[in-house]
């Protein structure tokens, strides 16, 4: 598990290292991109919440999309 | 050790085609599953200790029209309860005050004083995700949201469009917002003495505009990575009109008077959003950092990470950590000094100060049919600012000028295709 972690937290790394080496991967290779929990939102309603826990608890809402109804709770 | 889900070689064509003809979130859940419908619900409950109860039932239906385009709509009720900061700090003797309502209510000497409060709020949302053409598609929404006193109604525009052979998509947002305040009792003049303020202008509006510019990009099989501009410009009441400041004599510090808060009527505000997703063989990481300014003096980090770890059976556990630390706004006072010439703006509302919020949490997934997905989460978030601030004066050195909010977030899911 630690070493799973260690490679987990590594890899990203090493990849945004890598820089703009993008590979051009085939749309039969993109398999694993299209599955749910590799959405950039995997849980929509998660998002939804906790953009509003803490739009309610900071000074500071919003960056990853526009939408989604306003509150008065801040 | 891990069991991975095989699904169908079209659905899963169709799926990757879709998911990366659009950065739209859980789009592929529909494809994916090969129904029409999509039904997502979740029960939240926020609870902070001895303070706020928010518990929040929300659903999202979501309906496929056509040849990859989507109609959704989402329901969300709030029911608040509890005490919330009214902005006066603690001081060395028991302070009471009158709500909005014309209650009268006391805080003991040495705690912040809490009003009560309770309020509902309702909001409907709905959204359109429609291809415009091969490579474009186009999410237009709209929002409409209603509490005791306040009202917003907002309406949105997205487009994707996908380059790159599908492996970049540039994204262009607007949002729009047109609110309205109601305060209970009228909104006060802004620092106005509380006990001798006038209070009027109801119906005070608040204007929004959002823009967000974004690029999404395939790094390789098992990496995607976004980025986003945005700004933000909101103008008109931006004031709490239930919050008010402590008035301090300048050498005991005891508290002598109170004042309403008054913030100024526009705030531009930017952001810069990174998010990275990626796969091992079966866990997938998601990473985000966003780094927020504003007009306002306010300037902000959060970083946050979801590490989803596949168990046997299609379940699996995600712990979450959410790092956040701001800076104060310009105008956040803790207490202003009797006396001394008043500042055009005052805000002592603790969430204008500096603030650090960390987040811990622990998620738990599972599918008992392919079509019907369950999650549970539990996650504890602290909130912490200057307790002590090397300004207070004389008997606010005795004091926490800004205590701990520590709550839970407690939250069930259910989403299931028809």
């Amino acid at each position: 598990m630690c070493m799973r972690l260690r490679i987990a937290l590594l890899l990203p790394l090493a990849s945004l290292i890598a820089g703009c080496a993008f590979e051009r991967v085939a749309p039969w290779d993109r398999d694993l991109l299209a599955e749910s929990k590799m959405q950039l939102i995997p849980d929509p309603l998660e998002s939804y919440l906790d953009e509003h826990i803490y739009f309610s608890k900071e000074a500071s809402s919003g960056g990853q999309g526009v939408g989604g109804g306003g509150c008065g709770c801040n | 050790m891990q069991l991975k889900r095989h699904q169908p070689i079209r659905g899963a064509l169709a799926a990757a085609t879709c998911a990366l003809v659009s950065a739209a979130p859980g789009m592929a859940w529909a494809v994916e599953a090969g129904g029409d419908w999509n039904v997502d619900s979740a029960l939240l409950v926020y609870s902070e200790i001895d303070r706020v109860t928010v518990v929040e039932p929300l659903v999202n239906m979501k309906k496929q029209i056509g040849e990859d385009e989507y109609l959704s709509g989402k329901l969300v009720l709030d029911a608040m309860t509890g005490a919330s900061p009214n902005g006066a700090t603690a001081t060395n003797r028991p302070q009471t005050f009158t709500s909005p309502s014309g209650n009268l209510y006391t805080a003991p000497a040495g705690e912040t004083p809490l009003r009560d409060f309770r309020d509902q709020r309702v909001a409907v949302s709905g959204e359109w995700d429609k291809p415009l053409d091969r490579m474009l598609r186009g999410l237009f929404g709209a929002s409409l949201s209603g509490e005791t006193d306040y009202t917003s109604v907002g309406a949105s525009a997205q487009l994707n469009w996908d380059v790159n052979d599908r492996l970049t998509t540039l994204s262009a947002g607007l949002a729009y917002y047109a609110d309205t305040v109601n305060p209970e009792s009228g909104a006060p003049v802004g620092l106005a003495t509380v006990a001798t303020a006038t209070t009027g202008g109801n119906a005070l509006s608040k204007d929004t505009a959002d823009l967000l510019l974004g690029v999404t990009q395939v790094v390789n099989r098992r990496t995607l990575t976004q980025l986003n501009y945005s700004h933000s410009a909101a103008s008109g009441y931006l004031t709490d009109p239930y919050k008010i400041v402590s008035i301090v004599d300048g050498t005991t510090g005891e508290t002598v008077d109170y004042r309403y808060e008054k913030r100024p009527d526009s705030r531009a505000r930017d952001a810069v959003f990174w998010k990275l997703v990626y796969r091992l063989p079966e866990d997938v990481i998601h990473l985000s950092y966003r780094y927020l300014w504003d007009d306002w003096g306010v300037a902000s980090h959060t970083a946050d990470i979801k590490y989803r770890y596949e168990l046997d059976g299609g379940a699996y556990v995600q712990p979450h950590l959410r790092y956040y630390a701001q800076t104060a706004a310009d105008f956040y006072r803790h207490s202003l000094i009797n006396g001394a010439a008043l500042p055009e703006h005052a805000s002592a509302d603790y969430r204008l100060g500096d603030l650090t919020t960390i987040t811990a949490g622990l998620k738990y997934g599972w599918s008992p049919t392919k079509r019907a997905n369950w999650s549970a989460r539990v996650e504890y978030m602290l909130q912490s600012g200057e307790s002590h601030p090397s300004d207070a004066i004389g008997v606010q050195k005795d004091q926490n000028l800004f205590p701990d909010v520590a709550a839970w977030i407690l939250q069930v899911s259910y989403s299931a295709q028809f």
